[in-house]
């Protein structure tokens, strides 16, 4: 099956897309419901599997015992340690399902159903018994603990210690953010074929190849016998990144039922515990300034975990290397190794609970010296990346901070926290500031451009489209980099038959894939000339760009929430978040925006609502369902605007374009916190920003 | 066990026998293929499985195959008039109320049954006055459309496709 194409778009003048305000080309097949996500090909006879998972957080099993789960009607199989295929070891031992007897982490993946229905899978599952050497298992994260590790090196430059004994205003405190769980409402899944021709997924993945180069070696298998197919999506938010166990289990099922496809979507609760969740931070922030609010010192002390199964680290300290610059810094990350699942990555790993300590901590130094929050922002924005001394390729935060001001009505904010008490309810507003560096593609990416006839071109690259609207704005980028109209054009995506693309990943599609087309397209032209014969094509790699060395390169922003916080009940409303980019050059308007505010959106829900609990007893997260881990809902968003300031970057890339796929989550719930404050004297640190906060 | 059931989906007549454990979320997806229909808890919690079942919003997750016996059931699918999109399909196209997709079709199914229920005068948590008509004002519709989870956030856009598209709907005037 090969990758879907869709009707022809609106059209578009030659060298007129980019930054035309078009639909998406996959709208129609999305509102129609005719768009396949992965459990949706019609594969013919499927058996359907269902996992069997460890219920202690720490030890050995000593028996399994499938008899009761086998004599079912409809169970083909039930495959567990002793009998599951082998999978060649790889680094990653999160993927190492089925391959020994230990337990890592309660909900680990020990045993799996295959069945001829999915109600008798699910059944039989219930019915495999489980006995276990049980040890005493960790899950506690905290600061104090002793065995805490570096997954990097310190940053440390002058003396922060005597910056805070000297400074006219010192803060020192601690904030933290939540476990976090992606939450995509397409769970994960995989429809997996192994036959003669070789093994078939089709998998909700953000990255075809990047899962095949990830599967081949735990395989042994030739690349070249592995396809992936995943055109849609049902959203990812990091999640779908990275290969996870479910999607190896199922290849592993498919294996033992040769011939046969296997299905296997996980459930709702199976999402919190076999695809990775944000780590929650702990983090210790120092500032020290002057009378003026310049600052001289600033340190972040940052705890995170990771488990013992693998190592994934939230890099929380990424945000304040780069943010602001002081004379005294000392930036430090430490992880605690704990029986608990694998984080991963989520929307803005590291940036996105990274900013929230730092720009709370802003916040409070300017009530401190009685400086406008802007205007404290302002007097601390650096000519110079602070982390690494580079010049900015573009930095705006100025005009993001500046132009949201406007928009927003900022100018005659009275300071006084807790002053405004309207019918009931206690009114503030506040600001913070985003940012998202720019990342280098998490691999290499090509791309072909072939004539069809009379100026008809196809663009083939193995890209994904989770929801960003990657699908759309690559066909502009191909109309104008091939003279053409987006009518002319048609891309195709989505599949390891295409020629490779780096993973939806750190904002760099768009990026990474644009400046591929760009690339393919002038070797198109450079070989066929303006009037191709029928059939002609040409491919390109992704160009290097020597900038990248001589340049830091980030998308900055500014965020600005007004918060309602009943008096009574304290309950908690934003009935306003405004944000103002600078991303660089906008491809499309529309999904440009719909990113903007659906990453605002998360970060508005992170504020007010999400929080994975960890029960310590059991080493699980409990409120693992829609019904306990909130997330927001149509009526928690009244009036959200994204805006964006025109910035012309030349250094980031061939289309001046930066990420905007994250960059909307960071410094969001930063900004709601502070208007919080600001509504009621109450100051937050520790997300979310519950109704209990503000009462007593 | 077993039990013999039909079910119309989108017009269409269908016999099948099923599990009697099957939802009618399976039945539709697993059973005759329907692709509109997406599962993303099977627990009620995120709608979108929100189908029409006999012209009202329903979670085909939420009830047995066997219950819908003899149901007609409409699809996000079965809105459009051919290839003619129903207004709220081309008003969610026009306004980019969705991102991913994946929760689109419940939230089409869902406006379309919400504004029914607006029309006949269910009132919501919304409504301030309980005497007269709702009136489907944009807290109206947010309040309303909250069943429907959207992780993209693609809320705004929704909320301003089903403004823009109710009076293109066929439901009745003066409920709006």
């Amino acid at each position: 099956m090969s990758a879907p194409v869709h009707p022809r778009s609106a059209p578009t003048a030659p060298g007129r897309a980019i930054g035309a305000d078009l639909p998406r080309v996959d709208a129609r097949a999305k509102v129609t419901g005719t768009a396949t996500y992965a459990f949706e090909y019609p594969v013919p006879h499927p058996a359907y599997l269902h996992p069997v998972q460890a219920t202690i957080a720490r030890g050995r099993l000593t028996r399994i015992d499938t008899t009761a789960a086998e004599a079912l009607d409809g169970v083909r199989a039930v495959l567990w340690h002793g009998n599951a295929p082998r999978l060649r070891a790889t680094d990653n031992a999160e993927l190492a399902v089925l391959q020994s007897d230990q337990v890592f982490y309660r909900g680990q993946v020990v045993a799996a159903v295959i069945a001829d229905t999915p109600e008798a899978a699910r059944q039989a599952a219930r019915l495999v018994r489980l006995d276990y050497d049980q040890q005493p298992h960790d899950v506690d994260l905290s600061p104090h603990r002793g065995d805490l590790y570096a997954p990097k090196d310190d940053h440390d430059q002058g003396d922060l210690e005597a910056a805070m004994a000297g400074a006219e205003h010192a803060l020192d405190a601690t904030y933290t953010t939540p476990m976090l769980h992606a939450t995509p409402i397409e769970p994960h899944t995989t429809t997996a074929v192994w036959d003669d021709s070789g093994l078939t997924l089709y998998e909700s993945t953000q990255g075809a190849h990047f899962a095949r180069q990830e599967l081949a070696p735990l395989l042994d298998l030739d690349p070249q016998r592995i396809q992936i197919i995943a055109p849609y999506v049902g959203g990812g938010f990091g999640s779908k990144g990275p290969l996870h166990a479910p999607t190896v289990l199922t290849v592993l099922a498919a294996r033992a039922m040769f011939g046969r496809p296997v299905k296997l979507a996980l459930t709702r609760r199976h999402m919190f515990d076999q695809v990775g969740y944000r780590s929650p931070t702990i983090q210790r922030i120092r500032l020290a300034a002057n009378a003026q609010g310049r600052l001289s010192g600033i340190g972040m002390d940052a705890t995170v975990q990771t488990a013992r199964l693998a190592e994934f680290i939230e890099e929380a300290t990424g945000p304040t290397e780069s943010m602001y610059a002081a004379p005294h810094r000392h930036i430090a990350l430490r992880a605690a190794e704990l029986d608990a699942a694998v984080p991963g990555w989520i929307r803005g790993p590291g940036q996105c609970p990274g900013m929230f300590g730092p720009e709370v901590a802003m916040d409070e130094l300017a009530q401190a010296c009685g400086l406008d929050p802007i205007d404290l922002r302002l007097r601390n924005d650096p000519d110079h990346d602070p982390a690494t001394g580079k010049p900015f390729s573009s930095r705006n935060l100025a005009a993001c901070l500046r132009e949201g001001a406007r928009r927003f009505g900022w100018h005659d904010r009275d300071p006084a926290p807790g002053t405004r008490l309207v019918q009931g309810w206690y009114v503030g507003t506040g600001v913070a500031a985003s940012r998202y560096p720019v990342v280098p593609p998490a691999g290499p990416s090509e791309a072909t451009v072939r004539h069809l006839h009379d100026g008809h071109y196809e663009v083939h690259i193995g890209a994904a489209d989770i929801g960003t609207g990657a699908w759309t704005v690559l066909t502009q980028i191909a109309a104008d980099a091939l003279g053409a109209g987006v009518q002319d054009v048609q891309v195709r995506i989505g599949d390891t038959a295409l020629p490779e693309a780096s993973v939806a990943g750190g904002s760099t599609g768009t990026m990474s894939w644009g400046s591929t087309i760009v690339a393919a397209a002038r070797a198109f032209r450079d070989r066929h000339g303006t009037a191709p014969a029928p059939g002609a094509e040409a491919s390109a790699p992704l160009p290097d760009n020597p900038a990248t060395e001589q340049f830091a390169m980030a998308a900055f922003g500014a965020q600005f929430a007004e918060v309602h916080i009943h008096a009574d009940t304290g309950e908690i409303r934003v009935p306003r978040l405004l944000g103002a980019f600078a991303a660089g050059r906008i491809i499309n308007p529309r999904t440009a925006r719909s990113q903007l505010i659906g990453g605002m959106t998360m970060g508005l829900s992170m504020a007010l609502h999400e929080q994975s609990i960890m029960d310590p007893r059991f080493g699980h997260v409990v409120n693992c369902d829609l019904a306990e881990y909130h997330i927001a809902t149509n009526a928690d968003v009244a009036d959200i605007q994204a805006h964006w300031i025109d910035e012309e970057d030349p250094h980031v890339n061939p289309l001046g374009a930066k990420g905007i796929g994250e960059i909307g989550i960071v410094g969001t719930a930063a900004a709601v916190a502070n208007a919080a404050h600001h509504a009621t004297g109450v100051r937050v640190r520790d997300l979310p920003l519950t109704l209990d906060h503000f009462l007593g | 066990m077993h039990a013999d059931i039909t079910l119309a989906v989108d017009g269409e007549e269908h016999a099948l026998r099923v599990d009697t454990r099957t939802t009618l979320l399976d039945a539709l997806r697993e059973h005759l293929g329907a692709t509109a229909p997406k599962k993303g808890c099977d627990h009620g919690q995120c709608g979108a499985c929100t189908v029409l079942l006999d012209g009202r919003r329903a979670l085909a997750c939420l009830i047995l195959a066997v219950a819908g016996d003899s149901c007609q059931v409409t699809t996000a699918a079965g809105l459009a008039d051919g290839d003619t999109l129903h207004p709220l399909q081309q008003a969610f196209i026009d306004h980019d109320g969705f991102q991913c997709g994946y929760c689109t079709p419940g939230q089409l199914c869902s406006a379309a049954g919400m504004l029914q229920e607006a029309a006949q005068g269910w009132p919501s948590a919304a409504t301030t006055d309980l005497t007269a008509p709702p009136v489907l004002d944009d807290t109206e519709i947010r309040e309303r459309m909250s069943g429907n989870l959207c992780r993209c956030g693609a809320y705004p856009g929704i909320v301003a496709a089903i403004s823009t598209a109710a009076p293109h709907t066929g439901v009745p005037e003066g409920s709006r």
